[in-house]
C-alpha cells in the first residue's frame, strides 16, 4: 500500500545463532522483511518460531554472546544497525526505535513512579528542562487516555491496572515519536475488552505519528484486527508473507493454512434440546467472599466478592461454558463446584447429593463423580510421578486394585491418543498439549459424572489447542460426558459449549444457548465482550478451501 | 506509618512472651534452683532452713504461679540477682551492653557495605575471572570459623608484627581522653570486627550476587535498556534499587546470629561485652545472668528487626503504609 | 502439515544420569565432592592409620610437622599426635554434622510442613514459636543448653540440632505455601487423596530439593558450631575435636602456631567442601540457572 515511500526498516537474510546444545542451531534462518512508514507489519508464529528474538536483534538486545546475529543486514533509515557501536545504539533505542513488551506487570520497574519512568526516556533523549519534560509526559499520558494523568504520573506501577500499565508503556514508547515501534505481544496478557482498546490505541497513535510498527503476535484474530502486512514464521523460517488480506483469506503455504484452520470460528453449534435431559450438576445460590486479611507486610486488603449468588444446572451430555474476563470469578466457580474451595453459602448437587454438606469422609468418596482438568499443563501434573501413577492414582485411592488401575491407565493413554510408551515417563518429557491429554486421562480414569475444565487450552499454541479441543469434543460425544467448561476465550466457547453463562465481577449477567447469546446478546457487557473479539469480522477461510 | 509501626510492635508481643516462658522453662530444667545455689555458697544448711528459703523465694508455689511472677518481674527488667557479681543482673548487663553494641555496629556496617559492593561487582561480571575470584573469596570467608581467623590474625598482627593489641577494649594503663581514647578503642576493635564481620560479609556478598543476577534478568531492566539507558544508569536506578531489598531483610535476620557470634570473638579478644559475659556465666553456672542475657539479646534483636522492617517498608514502594 | 501433538519426544535417560551429567559440569562442585570424599575417608580410616586413643601421649611434646616419622604432623604440648587427632576429629565433626542436620531438618520439615500446609492459626502459632527461637542468638542458646544438659557429645549434637531448625522450617513452610496451591495438589485432592498423603506423597517430594541443598549449609554450620564450642572448652573432653585442638593450641600460639593452624585448615576445607557440594547440588537440581 505504501510501497512507493522509502522503507523505515529493511531486514535482509537475518540469521540468529543459538548456543550449542539448543534444539536447533539457528533461532532464525534468513528473515526478510520491510516496514514502511505508517504500516503495521505483523509477525505471526507459534512459540519457538523465533519471532521475539528477531525483535531483540533489531534492538540489538539479544542475550549475547550466547544468542547472537550470525548474518544478514538490518537497515534502519538507511543506516546499518548491526554496524553501530553500543553507544550509538543507545541513542537509537527509545528515541528512534522503541518497544512495547508483553507483560505490563513486570515490564515496569516496581520501585519507581510511572512519571519517573516516562521521564527517563525524555531525560535520555530529549535534552529539555524538567518542567517541559513533565508537561510532555503528562501530555503523553493524556494521549493514551489515562484517566487523571496527574495522579497516574505520581503512582507506582502496582497502583494501576494491567491495562493502564500497558497504556503507560505505550506512552513511554511513543513519547519521542519514534520512526519504528516494535510491539512484542503487547496485548497477550490483557483481557479481551482491554485488548481491543489497546489495539485501537496503537493503531490510532501510529496513524497520527506515521510511524512504522512491527507487531509480534501468535493470535490470528489480532492479525485480522490490525495488520497491513503479514509474515508467518515457523521454527525460525519464513513460510509465507504478503498483504494481510491475502494471507488471511487466501493462504498459500500449508502451514499457514493449517494455522488458520486451527482458529476456532465464531459459529456456535445449533441449540441442542438439552433441557429435557436429567440434571447431573446443580449449583444453587453459591457465594464466595475472600475475606479481608491483614498480611504481615502488605497491610489490610479489602474483602473481595468473587462469586455472588450463582445458580446453574448442567444436564447429562451437555457442555456448559462459564465465560468471563479476569476477576469475573469464573475460576472460583470451578473451585467451588469441586469443593477445592469452600463456598460461603449455597449448594452443589452432584446427582442429587449436596457436595457442600458432605463430611470430609463422604466428600472423599463423592469426589470420584466430579473431576477436573486444569489450566496449567506445567503445574497440574506432579513432576515427581510417572504418568501411569498419575492416572492410576485416583482409582487406587478409591480402592481399585493397583495393577488393574495401571493397566487401565495405559488404555486411557490410548484413548487420549498417546502412545502407551508414555506410561513410564515423567511429566517433563511431554509437550504442553500432551500434558493436557494426560490430565484428561486422569479425570476420565475416575469415570466421573461431571468434568470441570478450567481453561484447559488457554496455555497452548493455537494448532495444539485445536487438537486438544477436538479430542475433548470427541470424547464428550462418544462417552456422553457432561462438561462445565470455564474459559476467557469466546472463540473456544463458541466451538464447544451448548449453553454459556457470562460472568462479570462475580455476577451472572447473561445465560442461555451459545448460539442465541452470540447472535443476540442482551446485556451491554456481553455485547461489549462479543464486540471485542479480535478479528470478529473475519471468518477463517478454511471451510472454503478445505485445507484442514 | 505510625499505624504500621504500632501493628509491627504488637506482633512482637507474643514472641516476647514466648521467650519469657522459654527462659523460665530453661531455668526450671537446670539442675538445682536458686536456693541450692545460695545454700551451696554458704556451705550447707539444715532442711528446715532450706524449706523456709524456698517459701521465701516462692519456689514452693505451683509452677504457673512461679511463671507468672517471673514474667511480671521480667517485664520490669528485674532479672534477679547475679550470684557471681553480687549485683542485680540488669546492672551487670547494662555495664556490658555498650561494648557489644559498638562491636555489632562496626561489624555489621562493614559486612553490609563491603559485602554488597563486592557482590554487585561480581554479579555485573558474572562468570568472569573477577567474579570467580570474588566468589571464591566469599566461600573461603564463609568457611573460616571466626575463632580460627582471630587466632591467625593475632599471630600475624600482634605476635609477629606487633601492630595491634591482643585484646581488651582499651589500653588499661593508657588513661586516654578525647580523640586519643577513640583511636585507642578503634585499634582494639579492628581485629574483633574483622573476625566477626568476614562470615557475614560473605553472606551479603553471595546474596547480593545472586540478587543482582536475578534482577538484571527481569523484564523492567530490558525495558530500561530498550529506552536507551546505559549500564551505569541501569545498575544504579533499576538493578541495585531492587536487588538491595533482600539484603535489607537479611540485615534483620542475621543480627541475632551475629550476637551469638560475638560470644566467641569477645571471649578471644577479652572484650568486656555481653558475649564474654555469656561465656563466663556458663562456666560459672550463673543461670540468672545467662537468662538475663538471653532476654536482653532477644529484645535487642526484636528492636533491630522492627527498625529493619520500617526501613524495608520505606524502601519498597509496593508496601502501602496507610 | 502441522506436526501432530501426540508424537512423543525421544525418551530421556534416567534421572540420576541426568543429575550426574549436570553436576559434573560444575568444576567447583567436583572439587567439593573430592574434598568431602577425603574427609569421609579420614573419618573412616581414623582407627586404621593410627590405632589407639588419639588423646594418649605419642611422642615428645611440641614436635614440629614433618620432623618425626611417627608423628608426621607433629605433636601438641601434651605430646599427642596431631595427625591422629585430625583423623579422629574428622569422625566427630562428620558425626555431629550429620546427626545435628538430621535433627534440625526433621524438626524443620514437621513444623514447616504443618504451618505451610494448613495456614491459619496453626501457621500463626508455629511461626511465633519459630520467631522466638530465631530471636534468641543461637550460640547463646547453644551455650545455655550445654550448660544445662552437660558436655556429652550426644547432648551437644542434639543441642546443635535444636538451635538450627528455624531456617529449614521457614524454608519448608515457604515451599509448602507455594506448592499447596499448585494445580497438581488440587488435582490429587480432587481425586480424594487424604491430607497426610497430600503432605507427604504429593508436596514433600517436590519441596525436598531446596531442602537437601540447604542441608549442606546446616551441615557446615553445625560443624562450625561444634568446633566453636570445643574451642571454648565446652566440648566433650573424651573425644578429639578440631575445635578443641585449636583452643588448646592457643596457649602455644607464639611458639607452635601449627598446633592451631592444621586443625583450622581442616575445618576451613571441610566447610568449604559442603558449600561447594551445596552449590553443585543446587545447579544440578535447578537447571534453569545455568549460565
Amino acid at each position: 500500500m505504501t510501497a512507493d515511500t522509502a522503507p523505515i526498516l529493511t531486514v535482509r537474510d537475518l540469521r540468529i545463532a543459538l548456543p550449542e546444545g539448543a534444539d536447533r542451531p539457528f533461532a532464525l534462518q534468513g528473515l526478510d522483511l520491510t516496514v514502511h512508514p505508517g504500516e503495521i507489519v505483523c509477525m505471526v508464529g507459534e512459540s519457538g518460531s523465533g519471532k521475539s528474538l528477531s525483535a531483540g536483534a533489531i534492538m540489538r538486545l539479544l542475550p549475547e554472546p550466547h544468542v547472537h546475529v550470525a548474518g544478514g543486514k538490518i537497515i534502519f533509515e538507511g543506516e546499518d544497525l548491526l554496524a553501530k557501536t553500543e553507544a550509538e545504539m543507545r541513542k537509537v533505542r527509545g528515541n528512534r526505535i522503541s518497544m512495547i513488551f508483553q507483560e505490563p506487570m513486570t515490564a515496569l520497574n516496581p520501585q519507581k513512579t510511572v512519571g519517573w519512568q516516562i521521564d527517563e526516556v525524555l531525560k535520555l533523549h530529549m535534552g529539555a528542562k524538567r518542567k517541559e519534560r513533565q508537561a510532555h509526559a503528562l501530555e503523553m499520558l493524556k494521549r493514551v487516555h489515562i484517566p487523571d494523568p496527574e495522579s497516574a504520573y505520581n503512582a507506582y506501577p502496582h497502583q494501576i491496572s494491567g491495562g493502564q500499565r500497558q497504556r503507560v508503556m505505550i506512552a513511554m514508547a511513543l513519547s519521542l515519536s519514534p520512526k519504528l515501534v516494535i510491539a512484542d505481544e503487547p496485548t497477550t496478557a490483557l483481557d479481551v475488552t482491554t485488548q481491543l482498546q489497546i489495539l485501537k490505541l496503537i493503531r490510532d497513535l501510529q496513524k497520527e505519528d506515521g510511524a512504522g510498527v512491527l507487531f509480534i503476535t501468535h493470535d490470528f484474530g489480532v492479525v485480522a484486527e490490525i495488520a497491513d502486512h503479514v509474515i508467518v514464521l515457523r521454527q525460525g523460517e519464513v513460510v509465507e508473507q504478503g498483504p494481510a488480506d491475502q494471507v488471511l483469506n487466501d493462504p498459500k503455504h500449508p502451514y499457514t493454512q493449517a494455522l488458520i484452520a486451527s482458529v476456532p470460528d465464531l459459529l456456535p453449534p445449533p441449540p441442542k434440546p438439552v433441557t429435557t435431559l436429567p440434571v447431573v450438576l446443580k449449583g444453587t445460590g453459591l457465594r464466595k467472599t475472600f475475606a479481608a486479611r491483614g498480611g504481615l507486610l502488605t497491610g489490610k486488603r479489602k474483602a473481595v466478592v468473587a462469586v455472588k449468588d450463582l445458580s446453574f444446572e448442567l444436564h447429562q451430555g451437555e457442555t456448559l461454558g462459564v465465560v468471563g474476563e479476569s476477576g469475573s470469578g469464573k475460576t472460583t466457580v470451578s473451585r467451588l463446584v469441586t469443593r477445592l474451595l469452600d463456598a460461603d453459602a449455597g449448594a452443589v448437587e452432584v446427582d442429587g447429593t449436596d457436595l457442600l454438606a458432605c463430611t470430609p469422609r463422604e466428600l472423599r468418596g463423592m469426589r470420584k463423580h466430579i473431576q477436573m482438568v486444569f489450566q496449567d499443563p506445567m503445574a497440574s501434573l506432579n513432576p515427581r510421578k510417572r504418568v501411569v501413577d498419575i492416572i492410576a492414582q485416583g482409582p487406587i485411592v478409591h480402592g481399585e486394585d493397583p495393577d488393574k488401575a495401571r493397566a487401565r491407565a495405559r488404555d486411557l493413554l490410548e484413548l487420549v491418543e498417546l502412545s502407551p510408551a508414555a506410561a513410564n515417563r515423567f511429566p517433563h518429557e511431554f509437550s504442553g498439549g500432551q500434558r493436557q491429554r494426560i490430565g484428561i486421562a486422569r479425570a476420565l480414569a475416575m469415570e466421573p459424572k461431571v468434568i470441570v475444565a478450567d481453561e484447559p487450552v488457554s496455555a497452548l499454541d493455537v494448532s495444539v489447542q485445536a487438537q486438544v479441543l477436538k479430542l475433548l469434543a470427541d470424547l464428550r460425544d462418544r462417552m456422553n460426558l457432561s462438561l462445565l467448561f470455564v474459559t476467557h476465550d469466546l472463540r473456544v466457547a463458541a466451538q464447544l459449549c451448548d449453553r454459556i453463562i457470562v460472568m462479570q465481577k462475580g455476577e451472572v449477567v447473561e445465560a442461555g444457548f451459545t448460539a442465541e447469546v452470540f447472535a443476540n446478546p442482551q446485556h451491554p457487557y456481553t455485547q461489549n465482550l462479543l464486540a471485542s473479539i479480535p478479528g470478529r469480522t473475519w471468518t477463517p477461510p478454511y471451510r472454503k478451501t478445505d485445507a484442514a | 506509618m505510625l499505624i504500621y509501626a504500632l501493628r509491627r510492635l504488637l506482633q512482637a508481643i507474643p514472641v516476647i512472651i514466648l521467650i519469657m516462658i522459654g527462659t523460665f522453662l530453661l531455668l526450671k530444667l537446670t539442675p538445682g534452683d536458686t536456693v541450692d545455689a545460695l545454700v551451696g555458697d554458704m556451705g550447707g544448711a539444715d532442711a528446715d532452713f532450706i524449706a523456709r528459703m524456698r517459701a521465701e523465694y516462692g519456689l514452693d508455689q505451683p509452677v504457673w504461679v512461679q511463671l507468672w511472677r517471673y514474667m511480671v518481674k521480667l517485664a520490669t527488667f528485674d532479672m534477679g540477682q547475679s550470684f557471681v557479681y553480687e549485683q542485680p543482673v540488669a546492672t551487670v548487663l547494662m555495664d556490658r551492653l555498650g561494648t557489644t553494641l559498638l562491636l555489632m555496629a562496626t561489624s555489621l556496617s562493614l559486612a553490609f557495605s563491603i559485602g554488597i559492593t563486592l557482590g554487585a561487582f561480581a554479579a555485573r561480571r558474572a562468570y568472569s575471572l573477577t567474579d570467580n575470584l570474588i566468589s571464591t573469596l566469599g566461600l573461603v570467608f564463609y568457611a573460616t570459623p571466626s575463632f580460627f581467623l582471630s587466632l591467625m590474625m593475632m599471630l600475624l598482627f600482634s605476635v609477629k608484627l606487633g601492630w595491634l593489641p591482643v585484646g581488651g577494649i582499651k589500653t588499661i594503663a593508657g588513661f586516654y581522653t578525647g580523640w586519643d581514647h577513640v583511636v585507642d578503642v578503634a585499634r582494639h576493635l579492628i581485629m574483633p570486627t574483622a573476625a566477626l564481620s568476614l562470615i557475614y560479609l560473605s553472606f551479603y556478598l553471595r546474596l547480593m550476587r545472586s540478587s543482582v543476577i536475578q534482577v538484571a534478568d527481569q523484564d523492567f531492566v530490558r525495558t530500561a535498556r530498550a529506552k536507551g539507558a546505559g549500564e551505569t544508569r541501569l545498575m544504579v536506578h533499576h538493578i541495585m534499587r531492587n536487588a538491595l531489598l533482600p539484603a535489607v531483610t537479611l540485615f534483620g535476620l542475621q543480627f541475632s546470629t551475629l550476637l551469638g557470634g560475638s560470644v566467641v570473638v569477645e571471649t578471644i579478644f577479652t572484650l568486656p561485652g555481653l558475649g564474654q559475659l555469656a561465656y563466663q556465666s556458663v562456666i560459672q553456672r550463673d543461670m540468672n545472668t545467662l537468662m538475663g542475657i538471653i532476654f536482653l539479646c532477644s529484645i535487642i534483636v526484636i528492636l533491630v528487626n522492627f527498625l529493619t522492617d520500617l526501613l524495608y517498608a520505606r524502601l519498597d514502594s509496593r508496601i502501602e503504609l496507610s | 502439515m502441522t506436526v501432530l501433538d501426540t508424537d512423543l519426544r525421544p525418551a530421556e535417560p534416567p534421572r540420576y544420569v541426568v543429575f550426574w551429567q549436570r553436576y559434573r559440569r560444575n568444576r567447583a562442585a567436583l572439587l567439593g565432592l573430592g574434598l568431602f570424599a577425603i574427609v569421609v575417608l579420614m573419618a573412616l580410616t581414623a582407627g586404621l592409620v593410627d590405632p589407639g586413643d588419639p588423646l594418649r601421649r605419642a611422642g615428645l611434646p611440641l614436635l614440629a610437622p614433618f620432623v618425626d616419622a611417627a608423628n608426621p604432623l607433629g605433636t601438641d604440648q601434651l605430646g599427642r599426635s596431631i595427625l591422629s587427632q585430625l583423623f579422629y576429629g574428622a569422625r566427630i565433626s562428620l558425626l555431629v554434622g550429620v546427626v545435628a542436620t538430621l535433627v534440625s531438618i526433621i524438626i524443620g520439615i514437621v513444623i514447616g510442613a504443618l504451618a505451610g500446609y494448613f495456614g491459619g492459626w496453626v501457621d500463626d502459632l508455629l511461626m511465633r514459636i519459630t520467631e522466638a527461637f530465631q530471636t534468641i542468638p543461637n550460640f547463646v542458646l547453644l551455650l545455655t543448653l550445654v550448660a544445662i544438659l552437660g558436655s556429652k557429645i550426644e547432648w551437644i549434637t542434639l543441642a546443635i540440632g535444636i538451635v538450627s531448625w528455624t531456617a529449614p522450617a521457614r524454608m519448608v513452610r515457604a515451599e509448602f505455601m507455594s506448592l499447596r496451591n499448585r494445580e497438581f495438589v488440587d488435582a490429587a485432592r480432587n481425586l480424594g487423596v487424604s491430607n497426610t498423603s497430600l503432605i507427604f506423597r504429593e508436596i514433600l517430594p517436590n519441596a525436598l530439593p531446596p531442602i537437601i541443598v540447604y542441608a549442606s549449609v546446616i551441615m557446615a554450620l553445625s560443624i562450625l558450631l561444634e568446633s566453636a564450642l570445643a574451642f571454648l572448652g565446652l566440648g566433650d573432653p573424651n573425644y578429639a575435636s578440631w575445635g578443641n585442638m585449636i583452643g588448646q593450641g592457643r596457649a602455644v600460639l607464639r611458639t607452635a602456631w601449627y598446633c592451631s593452624a592444621i586443625p583450622g585448615i581442616a575445618i576451613v576445607l571441610t566447610v568449604l567442601s559442603f558449600s561447594l557440594l551445596g552449590e553443585g547440588l543446587n545447579d544440578a537440581m535447578n537447571p534453569r540457572q545455568k549460565q
